[in-house]
């Protein structure tokens, strides 16, 4: 490459020049052409572990997989072991046909030997599979002012912006490479500057409003930009108490996959926010008003990709991201309820829990019963890449996700509604 | 009369071609998902949310976009395209890039040896005043001019 306007060091200059190898010299390449593009002056220190957003092994990412084999090849590794996103298919708990799981094999033929890249490339183990790495069952749960190079875009989301610690939204590819060098470049939200808020939100509805609904709304209008979010904290409190979290775990995911927020700020509620007050929004910050009425224009604005609107729903996701031990708690009592109150049995059409593999384990070790014979099941995909097929996209699934409802065919109601739709359907 | 912009190249190259545009972010997860699974030889965007592109052929053009939004598995994506021949032959941002976008170029470039020839900054004017369906030329110093109006 040209001569880099970075200040690297002589052991950086070194790399680029290949003088540790041909490969790492092209994940160097990469990573300071990657900052140079973000006029990033220097390369700094990654203070904690990583997290990869590509977990599944489609055969039609071979590109990828051909990078990976080289860096394997030239005996590089992450520089600590890391959790990675959920896997795409689990065939005992998510129901597929025999034609679906000829496909599911077809399209994700390179899981095995994927997942075996990655153990030699540093996976931390068996169950480090989940977007929602930084709950405490998992365990990869950055401090405030960790330096990470995380791209999950719900896991850098709320790391950012919950727990206080520094991540670009780093694209898959380039995770990789900068948790093998073990820096990233320095520019965007891993500067004081570039947690500066561009807008100011303003909420003003009678009630807390959906987190989806209400992250999808900030994300469609402010983009990539960092949100400073008013009126919020009279609703959800001024502590970070676990159902405060779990909103903010749900909102700042919709906000990340209707736009590509990286960061926000909740006045009142979240660490910078708490510190820094509207000190931190920018001189000449937007404003953006949502009411209840501007809430239900957004969701209203959603299209339904279903060929036929009227149709019976064949299973409801609930989970993108993972749920929490509490959330899958908060659901099946809420379920639970549901059919006490109807006097069933077994919910009408399978309800599909997603959380991670650790958060499951908790959950089993309370001995739920008869879960199944409910119609709920547990599971620890993704259920985008669930849908990510022409067979699967043709079912009338429903879901309360709307990172989900963005990157599918599923449809999507708040939670609500969807108690309702799964009960009794869409008449 | 052609108009003239100027840019910041981050990958350099000449071309000339048709502009598609993108007023919103362009969402390349669920843009390309849809002809990526399906091994299309032409990608048609798949991203319902935006209107201007729903359905669109995306191969081969120039996009003309402020940035990418979305998924940050978007520079795979970029890759993947790149790899299966159906990218765009060139990106125009109107606003610096983003980092989904800056990594697929790059990986393309850097590990594929292919090139999506790519110019940021062209500024909002830009946007503006293109349209889909014009032809558009680029030199490799970051120049951009529409040579025609739209159909």
């Amino acid at each position: 490459m040209e001569e880099t306007k970075m200040e690297l060091t002589a052991e950086e200059k070194e790399i680029l020049d290949g003088k540790k190898g041909e490969t790492l010299r092209k994940v160097m390449e990469t990573v300071v052409r990657f900052g140079e593009a973000f006029g990033a002056r220097r390369l700094i220190p990654l203070t904690h572990a990583p997290h990869l957003v590509t977990s599944f092994g489609a055969n039609t990412i071979k590109p990828y997989y051909a990078i990976l084999d080289e860096l394997i090849a030239a005996g590089l590794k992450t520089f600590d072991t890391f959790t990675v996103d959920p896997r795409p298919f689990d065939y005992e708990n998510v129901p597929v046909n025999l034609v679906e799981k000829i496909l599911f094999s077809f399209i994700f033929g390179q899981q095995k030997d994927y997942e075996l890249q990655l153990k030699k490339l540093g996976l931390q183990n068996e169950e480090a599979f989940t977007c929602a790495c930084y709950l405490p069952e998992v365990g990869n749960t950055p401090r405030r002012g960790d330096i990470l190079a995380w791209s999950e875009s719900s896991a850098v989301v709320f790391a950012n912006s919950v727990i206080g610690a520094r991540s670009n939204r780093n694209s898959a590819g380039i995770d990789i490479m900068c948790n093998i060098i073990g820096k990233a470049p320095e520019y965007g939200l891993l500067t004081d500057e570039g947690r500066q808020a561009d807008w100011l939100i303003e909420i003003k509805t009678k009630k807390l409003p959906n987190a989806q609904i209400l992250g999808s709304a900030i994300g469609l209008k402010v983009m990539e930009d960092v949100p400073y979010i008013t009126g919020l904290s009279e609703f959800l409190g001024r502590e970070l108490k676990p159902e405060a979290i779990d909103y903010l775990k749900d909102m700042g995911a919709a906000s990340a996959s209707n736009g590509a927020v990286g960061l926000y700020h909740v006045e009142g509620l979240t660490p910078e926010a708490k510190d820094f007050g509207r000190k931190l929004l920018k001189p000449n910050f937007k404003t953006y008003v949502i009411d209840d009425s501007e809430l239900d224009r957004v969701y209203q604005s959603y299209p339904v990709l279903w060929k036929k609107l009227a149709q019976k729903p064949f299973l409801c996701f609930i989970g993108c991201p993972h749920l929490s031990l509490i959330q899958i708690e908060q659901w099946v009592n809420r379920l639970e309820e549901e059919l006490q109150k109807r006097g069933l049995k077994k919910i009408p059409m399978p309800v599909v829990l997603c959380s991670a593999p650790g958060v499951i384990k908790k959950y089993q070790e309370k001995a739920p019963t008869g879960l199944k014979e409910k119609g709920i099941k547990l599971t620890s995909i993704c259920p985008l890449m669930y849908m990510n097929n022409p067979l699967c996209a043709r079912k009338p699934i429903v879901t309360n996700s709307n990172k989900l409802r963005t990157y599918s065919t599923a449809r999507f109601f708040p939670d609500e509604e969807i108690i309702r739709v799964i009960f009794e359907g869409l008449n | 009369m052609s108009q003239i912009f100027k840019g910041r190249v981050i990958v350099a190259g000449n071309i000339k071609g048709e502009a598609l545009v993108s007023r919103k972010g362009f969402n390349t997860l669920a843009s390309f998902q849809k002809s990526i699974v399906t091994r299309a030889k032409v990608a048609r965007c798949s991203d319902q949310d935006n209107k201007e592109l729903y359905q669109k052929v995306i191969t081969g053009k120039i996009m003309c976009l402020p940035q990418t939004i979305g998924s940050t598995t978007g520079g795979l994506v970029i890759l993947t395209a790149a790899q299966m021949g159906i990218a765009p032959a060139a990106m125009l941002f109107s606003k610096p890039i983003d980092s989904l976008a800056a990594a697929g170029i790059l990986m393309t470039d850097i590990w594929l040896n292919k090139k999506i020839i790519t110019v940021d900054c062209l500024g909002d004017e830009f946007l503006q005043a293109v349209k889909s369906g014009q032809q558009v030329e680029i030199t490799e110093d970051g120049e951009v001019r529409i040579l025609e109006k739209g159909k």
